[in-house]
């Protein structure tokens, strides 16, 4: 077989080299046998214009760079090295002295129970409020624009102008109590002061940030392909079937966009609460910031920078973690 | 009973072979087996029962629409409450407002006091003033420079910062989005954990720096760390991304050099992006409190943002007023800008 095979007409033809195809652990030879000054001359042009590239590129980068390295990633450095000094002038080496310090001092854990309490309570619902909203908003209701537009206002409005008119409503002799004594006869309580300040803060937070969340979750409504939606409806599914197995796979990643600047905005709570009730609030009212604050008066750097790095790292696990919860739902839905 | 049926088919393919004419009973529907009479008034029922129902529908789909649209505007109504009591209780003049929440700020005087005592009279909270004057604004603009220099203050601190912060965004999110290596990808990383850091962890090392360059207590300790924020850069990069890149190949193509590419295309192409974004970082610093009260020790530099929470009891007019106008920056702005900001924050969700 393989006799006759050869004797095939014009198999006596030399065959032409191709410059065959890498193969893996084959060492990378120019094949260019005939223009090596060619080839040489291309790859020198290539290399020259990939620095080119890169200098050019790194040269739109530089301000940037330069300035987040001088104003944010050296002194995080420092604030590492801080930390593990006995304080700022007294450059002793003490390990984990500091971060056990901060750790148990009585105020830094109820500031961050409280933080965290608060950004449990109100990332969830800033989340479902918003999307709830931007349903309905959804829904074919007239005046659309309208309604959001009007529902972005809080958000412009910065928190010093509005705090008179929370504090008109909320304070002890507030319009809320006189409103409660009325209707219902109920006691006044002063509400900045009692364990139901927190609920007061939410109120704030949500008016605050609804509006944004909810452009958000309108925009990614916006970008679900109607004709599924109305093939669904055809096939018979109800709105509730359409938004838990249809909306929900497209909502997915703003979801989980939205829980994270929420998370970010509850941090910001503490405009609210310093402007509100000054530098040191009711109990429940003590956030992270009141803490830093006090920290910054008394000047105890070593402390602060690792009050600093224990928040770093808690974010950083939080943010991580809810970017892999994401990846992993979108792995889910996907395969 | 199967050879019966057997039989039957087999007789009924031999008829159908020799094309013979089955006769099968006729079907009269319903309507034919009608008379005319009965015909139309079976039709007029219909009708009217199909009207009915289209129509309870309607009213349905309506009623449902209806309790929507009283639910958003409830909501807007709660969203305007605090805006709009603001900015008409700044036209009262003082004592018709010391008449109204006098009562509130006397048991407040001060943040210290702890627990209030009990008045009985309870506040009136009033939408429309009695009288309506000026006479806050007159007193706020020509009698106290205080606030004046505390909005100045806000001013000189927010426009360097949103200018700065613009300028190198542009420059730094051109170069992300067009420069994809590894490593950059992993610079770009380490800017969006930036960006998610709150101002808690932040504030700390700002305060060691500027403690450092020796521009403690002056704007500059807050102008240069917003200047060189990170969050533009984190949405500018993710607008230009989207740029396709056939347009950047056809001005390679057509002689333009980078800088042209860049001023020319990727610029004009995110303009509503850098609108949207100008308008937040505006808001954003317009507000802010952290900073100026860590980092500016000095009470006469703070912006009118933490000064308008030193109210005391006898400027509770004035301080209406103040409120009023710091927050119309802010809102004219949104006024101006609202598509472009609707429509930033739309695009920086959707992936």
């Amino acid at each position: 077989m393989l006799e006759t095979r050869e004797k095939r007409p014009g198999s006596d033809i030399p065959k032409k080299s191709y410059p065959q195809p890498l193969q893996p652990g084959s060492k990378v030879t120019t094949e260019h046998k005939e223009a090596p000054e060619l080839a040489l001359r291309k790859k020198r042009a290539h290399r020259i214009r990939s620095i080119k590239d890169w200098a050019l590129f790194t040269g739109y980068l530089t301000p940037s760079f330069v300035g987040v390295l001088i104003f944010f990633f050296l002194p995080l450095l420092m604030l590492l090295k801080t930390s593990f000094q006995k304080s700022s002038t007294n450059t002793d080496f003490v390990g984990f002295n500091n971060y056990v310090r901060t750790v148990s001092n009585q105020a830094f854990k109820s500031a961050s129970i409280n933080t965290l309490k608060f950004a449990l309570w109100a990332v969830p619902l800033a989340v479902v409020l918003a999307l709830l909203l931007a349903l309905l908003l959804n829904s074919g209701l007239p005046g659309k624009s309208l309604f959001r537009s009007i529902l972005l206002n809080p958000m412009m409005v910065p928190v010093a102008s509005v705090v008179l008119i929370w504090q008109v409503f909320f304070s002890y002799n507030g319009v809320v109590n006189g409103w409660f004594f009325d209707w219902f006869g109920a006691d006044k309580i002063d509400w900045l002061k009692s364990d139901k300040a927190q609920i007061v803060i939410l109120i704030m937070f949500l008016w605050k940030n609804l509006g944004y969340n909810m452009v958000l979750f309108l925009a990614a409504l916006n970008n679900i392909p109607t004709e599924i939606l109305e093939s669904a409806s055809m096939d018979g599914a109800n709105a509730l079937k359409r938004f838990f197995s249809i909306k929900m796979y497209y909502l997915g990643s703003t979801v989980f966009f939205v829980a994270i600047m929420s998370l970010i905005n509850s941090f910001k709570i503490f405009r609210e609460v310093y402007l509100l009730t000054g530098d040191y609030p009711y109990d429940s009212l003590y956030m992270l910031q009141h803490f830093m604050n006090n920290a910054f008066n008394h000047l105890d750097y070593s402390k602060l920078s690792a009050g600093a790095i224990v928040m770093c790292i808690v974010m950083i696990i939080i943010v991580g973690g809810l970017f892999f919860a994401e990846s992993k739902l979108d792995k889910d839905v996907e395969g | 009973m199967d050879n019966s049926i057997r039989e039957q088919r087999r007789a009924a393919a031999t008829k159908a072979r020799r094309h013979v004419y089955v006769e099968t009973p006729k079907f009269t529907s319903y309507f034919e087996s009608m008379s005319d009479a009965e015909r139309e008034a079976f039709f007029k029922k219909e009708k009217k029962r199909s009207a009915r129902a289209i129509k309870r529908r309607t009213a349905r789909h309506n009623f449902v629409l209806g309790i929507g649209v009283l639910i958003a505007i409830a909501v807007c109504v709660l969203a305007l409450i605090p805006i709009f009591f603001t900015f008409l209780n700044s036209f009262m003049s003082s004592a018709e407002i010391k008449d109204n929440y006098g009562v509130i700020f006397q048991s407040l005087s001060g943040h210290n006091s702890s627990g209030g005592q009990y008045l009985s009279k309870t506040p009136s909270l009033k939408m429309v003033p009695q009288y309506v004057t000026i006479d806050q604004y007159k007193d706020l603009l020509l009698m106290s420079p205080t606030y004046l220099l505390k909005f100045w203050n806000s001013i000189i601190l927010v426009v360097p910062i949103v200018f700065g912060q613009m300028v190198v965004a542009c420059l730094a999110s051109y170069s992300f989005a067009r420069y994809r290596m590894k490593r950059r990808e992993v610079l770009f990383f380490s800017y969006i954990i930036l960006m998610l850091m709150p101002f808690q962890v932040t504030l700390v090392p700002n305060y060691m720096i500027a403690d450092k360059l020796g521009i403690l207590n002056t704007n500059w300790a807050i102008i240069l760390p917003g200047v060189f924020s990170t969050f533009a850069i984190f949405l500018l990069t993710k607008y230009m991304r989207q740029i396709p890149s056939a347009y950047i190949e056809a001005a390679k193509l057509d002689g333009a050099s980078e800088w042209q590419i860049f001023t020319q295309i990727a610029l004009p192409t995110c303009k509503s992006a850098i609108f949207a974004l100008t308008i937040l970082l505006f808001i954003d610093y317009w507000n802010m409190v952290e900073q100026p009260l860590v980092l500016l020790t000095d009470a006469e530099k703070q912006p009118l943002s933490v000064f308008l929470s030193q109210i005391n009891e006898a400027e509770i007019g004035i301080a209406f007023a103040a409120s009023a106008l710091y927050m119309i920056p802010p809102l004219l702005i949104f006024l101006w800008g609202e598509e472009y900001l609707v429509e930033g924050i739309s695009r920086s969700g959707v992936k």
